[in-house]
């Protein structure tokens, strides 16, 4: 029968969670990741990660492929593509109950269940995705070979694809809500030499439309606030990322104005026994290394706070 | 050419005809092994593993192979431009298809809508 009492449990199983569950499960501590989705969480949609020390490039899957291994390998369990429904953290003895009606209870928690790319969040957007509207270059600018995109974002995620997309796109607009990038200077030099790119600056996207496939935007300017119609063929976005927590809002759990969690330098969360890490925290920098860092900061507490228990 | 995930594949279009004509509910996911198209794969293997689409076939294709033209020439797939290409037969015919990435609410309403046990 499967165990359903564990001495920690985690949620999310990207770099973060599955650092903390190799962490535990190698000190002997029963373990539990569970994860929304694939296990890896952003990590998988890196194609070559170059900054990982000891590892000279390797793809984002391999890596959490690898992690996941490594963890199994200790004995943590691991559950991919589960929905946490509901969460009871405030008592001694926590439980997690999953929308399949499955609960599992633990001593500790640890909230690690990272970012997802944002969206604009405006009219069409869903209804384009995969129409005309992406969230990745590498997987789909094949599709749009000699058509006219638009790429939303002033970071170095939206000015990097910009450059590669030219390589398919006959021409790329670079459509930003303020009149500066937030891109490191070379990949704002290198997307500004480029003959095929083109900006609107102050600007935002407020509405898709199309008959079956996106065929046009309507383009807000922000400080006049005067809407034009242009005619394209894909959209782009990269925005950023935001914290995936929409089931902590009925917890007790501390996020701040954007809905990030709160901790510590312990990566204890404002609730006895509860311990976060990786992308989900509030915090400046968020790269692989830091989130496995976080990780493993998260399980030693966990491990220290169920040893006194 | 094969995809080298842990779903079952079709390589052809031969195979893809006689395993919608033989089964009654078919899923299969045109894709590449980029980030858009792993978590449709690993969507599958779970639902796969989990016993409750025990009527439905899970199979996975090479997008750029030329047998996977049977799946991007689709009537139901054009103004797709986003991977993987996904689609859901159910006897033989074209119940639903979709573009881009999908999480498993997606995955399985559409299995819950057009192959109900």
């Amino acid at each position: 029968m499967e165990n359903k009492n564990y001495d920690v449990i985690v949620i999310g199983g990207g770099p973060a969670g599955l650092t903390s569950g190799i962490y535990l499960a190698r000190a002997k501590a029963n373990a539990l990741i569970l994860d929304s989705g694939m296990i890896g969480g952003q990590t998988i949609l890196t194609h070559e990660i170059a900054n990982y020390p000891g590892i000279e490039s390797i793809s984002g899957f391999m890596l959490a492929n690898t992690m996941k291994k490594q963890a199994e390998s200790f004995g943590c369990a691991i559950k991919s593509n589960v929905k946490v429904e509901k969460l009871a953290l405030d008592e001694s003895l926590k439980s997690v109950r999953l929308s399949s009606g499955e609960t599992f209870t633990a001593k500790a928690i640890i909230l690690a269940s990272g970012g997802r790319s944002r969206m604009l969040g405006v009219k069409g957007e869903k209804q384009f995705k995969g129409m005309g509207i992406s969230y990745c270059a590498t997987c789909d600018g094949d599709f749009f070979t000699d058509r006219e995109i638009i790429v939303v974002g002033g970071g170095n995620s939206a000015l990097e694809e910009a450059v590669s997309l030219t390589k398919y796109a006959s021409k790329v607009t670079i459509v930003h809500q303020f009149d500066h990038f937030q891109a490191f200077q070379h990949a704002i030099d290198e997307a500004k030499a480029n003959p095929k790119i083109d900006f609107i600056m102050e600007s935002k996207i407020t509405e898709f439309f199309g008959d079956g496939a996106l065929q046009e935007v309507e383009i807000e300017s922000i400080p006049s606030g005067t809407k034009t119609k242009r005619k394209i063929d894909g959209v782009f976005i990269f925005i950023g990322y935001e914290a995936q927590t929409e089931f902590l809002v009925n917890t007790s759990v501390e996020l701040n104005k954007w809905n990030e969690i709160v901790v510590n330098s312990a990566m204890e969360t404002n609730v006895e026994g509860v311990y976060a890490a990786g992308d989900s925290l509030a915090k400046k920098y968020r790269q692989i290394t830091t989130a496995v860092s976080d990780g493993t900061i998260a399980a030693l507490s966990a491990l220290e706070y169920i040893n006194k228990k | 050419m094969v995809l080298p995930t842990n779903l079952k594949h079709v390589a052809t279009a031969k195979e893809l005809t006689e395993l919608i004509n033989s089964k009654e509910n078919v899923m299969v996911c045109a894709g590449r092994m980029g980030p858009m198209c792993l978590p449709v794969y690993d969507i599958m293997k779970s639902l796969e593993e989990s016993g409750k689409y025990d009527h439905v076939e899970f199979r996975d294709m090479l997008f750029d192979s030329p047998e996977s033209g049977i799946i991007r020439s689709l009537p139901e797939c054009r103004g797709f431009m986003g991977l993987p290409f996904t689609v859901y037969y159910k006897n033989g015919k074209v119940a639903k298809a979709t573009s881009s990435i999908q999480n498993m609410d997606m995955v399985t309403t559409i299995l819950d809508a057009e192959f109900s046990k």
